[in-house]
């Protein structure tokens, strides 16, 4: 009924918590440059932890905004207030909150687990040596 | 079925990013939509499995048109959503050239 909106609610959460990390990953770089400090970081050989936290959030917005179409399409997202149909009737709207705490949970945890395993995979495939001999210049 | 088809589209998407030469047609928008849309449509399917067994695999077929005509409709969304953040985002400058072009003619 309106499933879609922890994913979307994480979604925030997420989106914010990667900005704020990608300021402090920012200012981090910097105070090094200007220490002149060597900038080789272990970073480099993983994903920036906001691009990572921005994959989630890409993942959820994405899953969050087509299944919007979805419940749109079936009814239970309407354009006008209180935009969930199930609102208007106390009946449905507990209905609806039990759907949000045991199916959009679970929709959550689902993607929230697979980028997990994602990024873990991600940093093993980063720290695999180069298989390809290097392009030397000419 | 709009779940078979989401994660059809999803696999398309991953193929076409991973054969990408470079990053201007933006190929990472339709992986991760349709990528994200299939895991929740995954859970939602867990719960239908377990509220109707193997019944959940015989839908009927007035459901399953019904089901194939939204995924079909999720898949052109999807598409459409890529396109405009691609034009908006315009990584090859084509549009502001096209722009300025038009622009200068006048």
């Amino acid at each position: 009924m309106a499933c879609f909106l922890v994913s979307a609610a994480e979604a925030v959460v997420v989106t914010a918590a990667a900005q704020i990390t990608k300021n402090n990953e920012m200012k981090a770089d910097s105070q090094k440059l200007a220490k002149k400090a060597a900038v080789e970081t272990r970073q480099e050989k993983h994903l920036p932890w906001s691009k990572k936290l921005m994959i989630l959030a890409q993942l959820l917005w994405g899953g969050a905004f087509l299944l919007c179409f979805e419940h749109i399409w079936h009814g239970e997202v309407v354009p006008w207030f209180p935009f969930l149909t199930a609102m208007n009737d106390p009946g449905d709207t507990a209905e609806m909150l039990h759907e949000m705490s045991t199916i959009g949970v679970t929709m959550a945890i689902i993607v929230t687990v697979t980028w997990a395993i994602m990024m873990f995979v991600t940093d093993r495939i980063m720290e695999r040596p180069d298989t390809k001999p290097q392009k030397t210049a000419a | 079925m709009t779940l078979l088809i989401c994660v059809f589209a999803a696999i398309i998407a991953t193929v076409k990013w991973y054969q990408r030469k470079d990053d201007s047609m933006m190929p990472g928008v339709p992986c991760v939509l349709f990528w994200g849309a299939s895991l929740m449509w995954l859970g939602d399917a867990i719960f239908e499995y377990a509220e109707l067994g193997t019944e959940y695999f015989a839908p009927a077929a007035e459901d399953m048109l019904n089901d194939a005509f939204l995924g079909l409709s999720v898949v052109a969304l999807g598409l459409i959503l890529w396109l405009v953040i691609l034009l908006i985002k315009d990584p090859k400058d084509v549009v502001k050239a096209s722009l300025r072009k038009k622009a200068a003619s006048k």
